[in-house]
């Protein structure tokens, strides 16, 4: 258990580093949200719903996130793989999934960057009182779904192991994921063959109880399905990462980029 | 007749060169897959706000989309040259540079015009717009001009690209400003008015103007003003961008940083 500990720290920590340093990471976890935020604040001011300006601005940062985790976690293998470092890995002593899961960890956790982004520009720049409904179940429900996105992030990068174009396939998710999670606009809108697939989805369960924590409401029931469907990413990413490692073993297209 | 071919064939040439994007793999996704649920995001915002019709989102974004190609395409036609390590053998050649670079655009323009056509229908399809058949043709020409224009502050980007290692930033900054400032989601009149102003100034503006005025039934006639702003901008910018380009050549020679920017 210690071990485990502290290679996540370490893996975690050291992805957040790499990260933080990386220019493309530092315009989708801090410029673009601010760019939605903006764009969220004019639309939801002229459309004369001013009451929601706090919605909107926490919303552009929970896209942040998703975005972070998308392309962090969708980029893990194909970076480590440019950089040589992917068969190493591999090969170390403890199981990928371990390895993996800071790493993806870290991806979702720099979306805090996003939320935080947000809110300071909605304050200051737009005026935007950030006054929270319930700040203990905030600071609980953030990193709830940070953990749970981290899961969510092995499934995707497990996923990308065997393709090398991961990146366009995380550029094309990023917005269906917004729009399918309600991200910033109510599922009641979309069609109701969108709504089960939300469900499976577990930012739309994050955003739902980050919001309702900071806007008011009830946020454990969405928390308490976080928690869930965190669990069976992490099955299910365990599964996946182990299969596409067996084949890309035996096809030997480990390190083919 | 040397730089006919330069620009014609060295343009195609390199575009061909960039078979990364050439790959289904990453083409469908970023061209065709994206536009549209950017189209759908911004639409159902729009319904949840009761801002603007349906076919206000479609045409901004759709010709907002044009802009993606003429941004990362025209830097990575440079910045690409620099990965590949030919950068410096190309700008050692006399082959003259007018040519040379804009010959790089034509491409994009073009692929920048198939995006945002693509959007427009598949969009409005999605979201049942109507448009008159009459202003398809009309349409078709102001996304050209559109696209070029778009090119123009692509060439400013490809320049930046010959100093600065990360156009993947730049060109994504590019787009969210032009995502932002271009009255593509939001009116320009609910805008403050310094960002009105400066989206007079840059590409995108006026094409959308025209093409939502162009959708909602009105003739080519009466928005050739439009029209002639945003072909006229589109010069201003190819120019601009070829000096930058020029001007960045001769700052990475002297500083010997062609190779590392």
């Amino acid at each position: 258990m210690i071990r485990f500990l502290r290679l996540t720290w370490v893996g975690w920590l050291l992805n957040m580093k790499s990260l933080t340093r990386s220019g493309l990471f530092i315009f989708t976890s801090v410029i673009e949200p601010l760019i939605f935020a903006t764009l969220s604040y004019y639309l939801f001011k002229a459309g004369h719903r001013p009451g929601t300006l706090l919605y909107a601005s926490l919303s552009a940062g929970l896209m942040g996130i998703w975005t972070s985790t998308l392309f962090g976690s969708g980029g893990v293998i194909s970076w480590q793989r440019w950089q040589g470092t992917l068969e190493p890995t591999v090969a170390s002593p403890p199981p990928l999934l371990l390895v993996l899961f800071p790493l993806t960890l870290a991806t979702a956790s720099i979306g805090l960057y996003s939320l935080t982004a947000t809110l300071l520009w909605g304050r200051f720049v737009f005026g935007i009182p950030v006054h929270l409904a319930h700040p203990a179940t905030f600071a609980l429900a953030v990193p709830v779904m940070i953990v749970n996105l981290g899961a969510l992030g092995l499934v995707i990068g497990g996923s990308f192991m065997l393709y090398r174009n991961a990146n366009a396939l995380s550029n094309m998710l990023e917005f269906p994921v917004w729009l399918v999670t309600g991200a910033l606009v109510p599922l009641s809108l979309l069609p109701g063959w969108v709504h089960p697939l939300s469900w499976i989805l577990s930012p739309t369960w994050g955003f739902r109880a980050v919001r309702a924590a900071a806007i008011g409401g009830d946020a454990w029931p969405a928390l308490g399905m976080c928690v869930v469907l965190g669990v069976a990413y992490a099955f299910l990413a365990s599964y996946l990462v182990g299969l596409f490692e067996f084949r890309a073993r035996v096809r030997a297209t480990l390190s083919l980029t | 007749m040397s730089a006919v071919r330069i620009f014609f064939v060295g343009g195609l040439t390199s575009y061909r060169a960039l078979f990364s994007w050439l790959s289904p793999w990453i083409l469908i996704p970023t061209f065709c897959i994206a536009p549209l649920f950017q189209i759908l995001l911004f639409a159902y915002i729009g319904r949840t706000t009761h801002l603007e019709s349906d076919k206000f989102y479609v045409v901004g974004n759709a010709l907002q989309y044009a802009s993606l190609p003429c941004l990362f395409a025209m830097a990575q036609t440079i910045d690409g040259e620099r990965y590949q390590k030919t950068l410096p053998v190309i700008l050692a050649t006399p082959a003259p540079r007018l040519p040379l670079f804009l010959g790089r655009s034509l491409p994009v323009i073009a692929n920048g015009i198939v995006v945002s056509v693509f959007a427009f229908t598949a969009g409005g399809l999605l979201l049942g717009i109507h448009v008159p058949v009459g202003a398809l043709g009309s349409l078709a020409l102001v996304i050209a001009v559109t696209a070029f224009a778009c090119t123009g502050l692509g060439l400013v980007n490809a320049a930046a690209g010959l100093r600065f290692r990360d156009t993947a930033v730049s060109s994504n900054l590019f787009f969210g400003f032009l995502l932002v400032f271009c009255g593509v989601n939001v009116p320009l009149d609910d805008l403050p008015g310094w960002m009105s102003t400066i989206a007079q100034g840059v590409p995108l503006t006026h094409g959308i103007e025209a093409a939502r005025k162009l959708a909602d039934g009105a003739s080519l006639g009466s928005v050739r003003g439009l029209v002639a702003a945003e072909a006229g901008i589109g010069v201003v910018y190819v120019a601009a961008g070829y000096g930058f380009i020029r001007l960045m050549e001769r700052v990475s020679r002297q500083r010997a940083a062609l190779e590392v920017a």
